[in-house]
């Protein structure tokens, strides 16, 4: 694995340096052995395909990606398996695949999954892409495998947005899901916070403090035009979106204190929601828009609240500790993942919300900012390590960690963006 | 004409030294025309300069000359209030700062203020946010029960996001736990 990871990271070390790299620091206890073959002509393609399929699936921590050596010749996915052979190199699934030149210039790439103890044939997909698609299509290789074989969404194709502070400028940045590909969408010499994915994915809710205050934003990636949702006399914050996109949940404080309020996207239709003398902020819908979660101070010590998405009373939901903030629920609705503090140290933990159990997946002592990938799998957080920001990934049941460094800049406010459609 | 030249040169410096003073535009007062000796009349030819004859002219003594906003002899340039670790309370030592901006607000109805609250790094950076905004709120309250108008001040929240120390501990974060005043024009 260690060998395989050095053959990752030189893939992409001589990417621009500003790219942020992975480190894995703990791994499922089971992890399924699966050969990726390097696929026969994907020397035509930059990164070929292989090595990044196979470091997606690494990286997952459910999968342990087998040396393959050569072979000669490349088989693809045409190739007639030899199960037995493959049984013995302690393979439990096989990838093969080819890539080839269309005369229009663009490519074509197919793959087949093949399942050694079954002796079976699990299909596979052929793709038509230009050059730089390459890496897409990798990411889609790999999640038709992890669907396969683990029987959930592979999250390989998504997106993460993630905010940079370099000297005094701060970037949104957007990038692959494995940190590569990164993109800016917003440079400002001014602070940004709180970046949240429309459940589209093709816009993002954010706080910027270009005027001197805090205002919400929605700002359309694909064109780069943004327009104000929340600016009212006072700080806006903490913009969180329906699930059918409709709404935004924001924290405002211009009727006095920080009350969480629903608006719509373009800023029309303003209504407070709660109605306390203390601190309500930091909102999140449930999956099904029925119920908000948020952060209060109403009960003296900031706890995590829910209340009906459309107003009406709260009920506490975490008791353990003074300080439980930033709660966002799994895609599935049954767990609550927040920031507790610990002795000093603020921790990601999560509270299932039928058996009331809770779990501290973190030990890092700076973290922030959770955010859950849309297959529920990985929990992906800012933290700080050696003095730095970094951004962190824990799998929900604390087994598997990595951490994603970016040189020269502190990262923080990581938000996992949805499936793509 | 020499004399009408000099009197558009005083009025030109009295504008850009009044414009630099960072007073809010209510104050500015026009810069005044210099008082003329009688017999000094414009068009007048070279005569040679008797003493006593010199019109003396004194910018300092102007109003907005000086703004007592940023006067550093005069309390109302000072603009930070700090705060214990999660308190928001305005500690004594600052009643007499808070009292001074009321009265200036007071005076000068048609002043605007912003306060921006700030916190230290710990913990969630938009409970920060709301932490801040209870630090500016306590200090608009106050300016509010000493007479400012609820149109002459907003509070706003920086939160954890423009520490004024970037230090990771108490003595930089006791400098971040602040609410700053700022004027019109000076944000």
């Amino acid at each position: 694995m260690k060998k395989l990871l050095a053959v990752f990271l030189l893939c992409f070390a001589t990417a621009a340096a500003a790219q942020l790299s992975i480190e894995i620091t703990g791994a499922g206890a089971q992890r399924i052995p699966i050969a990726v073959v390097p696929f026969a002509g994907e020397g035509a393609l930059a990164q070929g395909i292989s090595a990044i399929v196979r470091a997606d699936l690494e990286r997952s921590g459910l999968f342990r990606a087998l040396e393959v050596p050569p072979i000669s010749p490349p088989p693809t996915e045409a190739s007639s398996v030899n199960y037995a052979e493959w049984r013995s190199r302690l393979a439990d699934a096989l990838v093969l695949g080819s890539v080839a030149t269309r005369a229009d210039g663009r490519f074509e790439v197919r793959f087949k999954l093949f399942d050694t103890v079954k002796a079976a044939d699990l299909s596979g997909v052929a793709y038509t892409l230009s050059r730089e698609q390459a890496r897409t299509t990798a990411h889609r290789i790999a999640d038709f495998i992890y669907e396969k074989l683990t029987g959930e969404k592979g999250v390989f194709s998504t997106r993460i947005a993630y905010v940079v502070k370099r000297g005094t400028k701060f970037e949104l940045q957007i990038a692959d899901a494995d940190g590569a590909g990164e993109e800016t969408a917003l440079a400002s010499f001014e602070p940004i916070i709180s970046p949240a994915w429309s459940p589209d994915g093709r816009r993002l809710a954010y706080v910027s403090f270009e005027n001197k205050k805090p205002v919400v934003y929605v700002h359309s990636l694909q064109d780069g035009k943004r327009h104000v949702a929340a600016n009212f006399k006072g700080s806006n914050s903490a913009p969180a979106w329906s699930p059918d996109g409709a709404r935004l949940a924001v924290s405002l404080s211009r009727d006095g204190g920080s009350q969480i309020y629903l608006v719509n996207p373009d800023g029309s239709n303003v209504r407070r929601l709660s109605q306390s003398g203390g601190i309500d902020t930091e909102p999140v819908f449930s999956p099904d828009g029925q119920t908000l979660y948020f952060t209060s101070d109403r009960g003296g010590s900031p706890q995590v609240y829910r209340m009906p998405a459309n107003g009406g009373e709260a009920q506490r939901v975490t008791f353990d500790g003074s300080y439980n903030v930033s709660p966002r629920i799994s895609p599935d609705g049954r767990v609550l993942a927040y920031i507790a503090r610990n002795g000093g140290k603020f921790q990601v933990a999560t509270l299932d919300l039928a058996s009331r159990q809770t779990q501290i997946l973190t030990d890092s002592d700076k973290d922030e900012s959770p955010s859950f990938a849309p297959n529920g799998r990985i929990i992906l957080l800012a933290t700080v390590n050696g003095g730095r920001g970094v951004l962190s990934a824990v799998s929900a049941d604390g087994r598997i960690k990595q951490r994603l460094t970016i040189s020269a800049g502190d990262v923080r406010e990581p938000a996992w963006g949805p499936f793509v459609r | 004409m020499r004399t009408a030249r000099i009197a558009c040169l005083t009025l030109a410096l009295g504008t850009m030294l009044a414009a630099c003073s960072g007073g809010p535009v209510s104050e500015q007062s026009p810069a005044g025309v210099e008082e003329r000796q009688p017999g000094a009349q414009p068009g007048a030819q070279t005569q040679p300069v008797k003493p006593g004859a010199v019109a003396r002219v004194d910018l300092t003594t102007k109003p907005g000359a000086r703004s007592p906003l940023t006067d550093p002899n005069n309390i109302l340039s000072r603009r930070s209030i700090f705060y214990d670790y999660d308190s928001y309370d305005v500690k004594d030592q600052y009643k007499d700062l808070v009292e001074a901006h009321a009265r200036y607000l007071r005076d000068n109805p048609r002043s605007k203020m912003l306060i921006q609250g700030n916190t230290d790094e710990r913990g969630s950076r938009e409970y920060n946010v709301s932490l801040g905004q209870r630090r500016s709120d306590s200090v608009k309250k106050m300016l509010l029960l000493l007479g400012a108008k609820e149109e002459q001040v907003e509070s706003v929240s920086l939160g954890e996001e423009k520490p004024r120390s970037e230090g990771h501990d108490e003595q930089a974060w006791s400098q971040n736990r602040r609410s700053d005043i700022l004027y019109q024009g000076e944000y």
